[in-house]
């Protein structure tokens, strides 16, 4: 029996997905951060409230839409009206909205986030949330509308296209689309995607390799988790066509042990796609064979440096060599790899199906296309955007993020990580692409964004960077070993008012010490936290220093915690009960008095004061505390 | 059978399905974590035997890698995020509050393998920090005071196993 061809397939995928288009259909979104919020308990809702309403609809379980703050997530969709996605959905909420919306006629406007417009399965977008005009979803487009554990809805909104172009095409000529198109790198660093494809393809020896680095490590970023969850079959086409033209018939998908959701999701993918065809032996009758293979990473940060991720994956220790050889030449068991970043690959597919122009029309001269962004601190609207180069910091932070939460003042942004940099309000107004953030001293890096607020101080930030790149420097090179734990030291001792102006001098030649004197990318951008938080926020490593002040009072060492005589009510007991030190004291009628030497400074206090209240402050300088409350420590005694 | 023959016997039907090939190394070390929740010394002997290494250069691999553990997890593990986010959002006193209450500092299982305490790097739930992990439920928005409300149920369920 002769294969299915591409044609065939596509048609029975679209015959199938018409079928659920045409009817009503509630979609959830439980990819990771969906379920942490609550959308199992969801969907558990909708299955009993639907059965005890009679109502039967299909309930499908989507990836991410990328707006975090709003999981759980839900959208009702019927064909012959408005579809509607619903946010902070709870399971009180459920009754309602089947009743409603699934039973009725009846939208429930006041609970929902919007419309969905642009159809369900092409980059659909809520034209109600104003963010929407800044984004441009090209490799998110169906992340959170699609079910990522079907393939049918992917090939039906065009997926496995770019493939089946692929084998009809020459490898040259594919590796020329890429050229067009743009394509950097999206692991951070921004090489050229055509120039390392072709490297690989003109290196000598065989067998080859495809690598895709799903090792995200970066605290703070979770695109790739999102895109591998929400929309794993995009990865996947893009490492088979990449295994096309460098002429490799094996790839792995190298993906952190911590999310066991996404190695689950590109599990059955891989399996959807060898049962069409798709993967594996004489993919669509080409001649062409390619597998790909999970490996799971085992928990080290530098694992995503490609050669280090190499050497984990051949049983050894994590730690990257000296290059050249590049990988392109010497790779994986010595034979020449090609290895790129998730979304990289998943840029891949439609550039092939759609032409260079699909990405090449956006972004900037040097950065082409979009990049993803995740959004997380302290704005309003936690999550992930993906954007045309170019767009500036403070679109994103404002507008897309929807500014600080409460009625905070922004203070930085900071990008990339343990790589990257703190940028302050003065830079916001730089466009996003490779280029600019490397000239602010941040990088593009992962794509992670934290927002900082004035209750976040630079340089705990700077020390908690720090310390992650200390505990996850592989011990190679000693510049990365002990020069970054150096650097650590002395920023324990700012931030608990131990040091002397002179240790900044000292910083920042350890910095550049240690950026020159390290092999890989770990030790070469470790010191950028610390010196992008120097550049911009000096005046804070000051006042650590010579006021013993913490100004955002983080640094525990530099505060107190006091409690206002004149505001705490007395018949109140909240903070004494809950002290987890007893460190309060004061009976029913008193003013409640902290006791200094037993506070551990944790903060329950002023978390449990009543906020009609509000008695509980905290103090920085140490020694701005009251007098009274000084000289009673001392009568005390 | 006792279970030390039980843990023999596992790590030998793990190792039956491998071949000897020192590439496997992390592989036969996650099989046999997954399978036993830590790796005993015997194991890793074993290991370093069946792959022709050296004890030392099994050891070497295993401690290099954050997700290799070498005592066994509480019965209630409970993991704290302190990713970015998490720290920002005060995770540096969540995870304070987790050792007072559970008696544990991170790393360490307490004397009667009730509870155990670990840290992870991030777990990607940004937009809920700071967050805690309890036997697999994650908790979000945590603050000192929840840490304390949220571990209740666990602490009485310990209890009345004990009791039993």
């Amino acid at each position: 029996m002769s294969k299915a061809t591409f044609e065939e397939i596509s048609n029975g995928a679209r015959s199938e997905v018409e079928g659920l288009r045409n009817s009503v259909h509630v979609l959830v979104g439980a990819a990771t951060c969906g379920r942490a919020a609550g959308a199992l308990d969801v969907i558990d809702a909708f299955g009993k409230e639907m059965s005890r309403q009679g109502v039967t609809a299909p309930i499908i379980q989507v990836g991410c839409i990328g707006l975090c703050h709003a999981e759980p997530l839900v959208i009702i969709s019927r064909p012959e009206s408005m579809s509607i996605a619903y946010g902070n959905v709870t399971t009180e909420m459920v009754p309602r909205l089947v009743a409603g919306y699934l039973a009725g006629d009846d939208p429930c406007l006041e609970l929902a986030l919007g419309t969905l417009e642009g159809g369900t399965y092409e980059a659909a977008y809520i034209p109600e949330l104003s963010r929407f005009e800044h984004e441009l979803r090209l490799i998110l487009r169906r992340c959170g509308y699609i079910d990522p554990e079907c393939i049918d809805q992917y090939i039906a909104s065009g997926g496995y296209a770019g493939l089946d172009k692929t084998l009809k095409m020459k490898p040259e000529a594919i590796i020329e689309q890429l050229r067009e198109s743009g394509l950097r790198g999206r692991g951070g660093a921004g090489f050229p995607a055509h120039r390392k494809w072709e490297a690989c393809r003109q290196a000598e020896g065989s067998p080859k390799y495809v690598i895709c680095n799903a090792d995200e490590g970066d605290p703070g970023a979770f695109m790739d988790r999102v895109v591998l969850e929400s929309d794993p079959h995009q990865v996947i086409e893009g490492m088979v066509i990449a295994g096309y033209v460098i002429g490799a018939e094996q790839g792995y998908v190298y993906v952190r042990a911590e999310y066991p959701l996404a190695i689950e999701r590109i599990r059955v993918a891989l399996k959807q796609a060898r049962e069409l065809g798709l993967l594996g032996n004489d993919i669509l009758d080409s001649g062409f064979s390619f597998d790909i293979d999970i490996a799971t990473g085992a928990g080290a940060f530098v694992s995503g440096e490609a050669t280090a991720l190499v050497a984990a994956m051949e049983g050894r220790r994590s730690e990257p060599r000296t290059r050249p050889p590049r990988l392109a030449e010497a790779g994986l068991w010595n034979r020449p790899t090609l290895l790129n970043n998730v979304k990289t690959f998943a840029y891949v597919p439609a550039i092939v199906a759609r032409g260079a122009d699909w990405l090449a029309s956006h972004g900037t001269e040097g950065s082409k296309g979009t990049a993803v962004f995740t959004l997380a601190g302290k704005v309003v609207n936690s999550g992930l955007a993906e954007v045309p180069m170019g767009t500036t910091l403070r679109q994103l932070v404002h507008d897309i993020g929807g500014g600080i939460r409460g009625d905070k003042q922004f203070k930085a942004v900071q990008i990339g990580g343990p790589s990257g940099g703190c940028l302050p309000e003065s830079l916001l107004d730089i466009p996003i692409d490779y280029d600019s953030l490397r000239e602010a001293g941040s990088m593009m890096g992962s794509g992670g964004m934290i927002v900082m607020d004035e209750d976040n101080c630079a340089v705990d930030a700077a020390r908690f960077f720090l310390d992650f790149s200390t505990k996850e420097s592989c011990g190679k090179c000693t510049m990365c070993r002990l020069g970054t734990l150096q650097m650590l030291h002395i920023l324990e001792d700012i931030t608990a008012g131990r040091a002397e102006m002179r240790d900044i001098d000292a910083l920042l030649t350890l910095a550049e010490d240690v950026k020159a004197g390290s092999l890989c990318g770990l030790g070469r951008t470790a010191p950028n936290p610390v010196l992008t938080t120097l550049r911009y926020f000096r005046d804070e490593y000051e006042a650590h220093i010579q006021e013993k002040c913490c100004p955002a009072k983080v640094c525990t060492e530099l505060i107190v915690y006091y409690i206002l005589p004149d505001r705490c009510d007395r018949a109140c007991e909240h903070c004494v009960l809950t002290c987890p030190t007893e460190a309060i004291k004061g009976g029913k009628g008193e003013v409640k008095v902290i006791e200094q030497e037993k506070c551990s400074k944790c903060g329950t206090c002023l978390e449990v004061c009543p906020p009609e209240y509000n008695a509980v402050v905290k103090l920085s300088p140490v020694s701005s505390l009251p007098s009274s409350q000084l000289s009673e420590r001392r009568s005390k005694k | 059978m006792t279970a030390e023959q039980q843990a023999d016997q596992a790590v030998g039907e793990i190792l039956g399905r491998y071949e000897r090939d020192k590439t496997n190394l992390i592989r036969l070390l996650q099989e046999v974590q997954t399978e036993l929740g830590y790796l005993p010394r015997k194991a890793m002997q074993e290991i370093a035997a069946f792959l022709d290494m050296a004890e030392v250069d099994v050891w070497g691999v295993a401690t290099f890698y954050n997700h290799f553990r070498f005592v066994p997890l509480g019965k209630c593990h409970t993991t704290v995020c302190m990713g970015t986010a998490c720290h920002m959002a005060g995770g540096k006193l969540i995870l304070d509050a987790l050792e007072r209450e559970l008696e544990v500092r991170v790393g360490e299982t307490s004397a009667d393998g009730e509870f155990s305490l670990g840290r992870v790097a991030c777990i990607g739930c940004c937009m809920l920090a700071p967050v805690v992990v309890i036997k697999d439920k994650i908790h979000p928005r945590m603050t000192p005071f929840r840490v304390e409300e949220a571990l209740i149920p666990y602490k009485q369920a310990g209890k009345e196993e004990g009791r039993e």
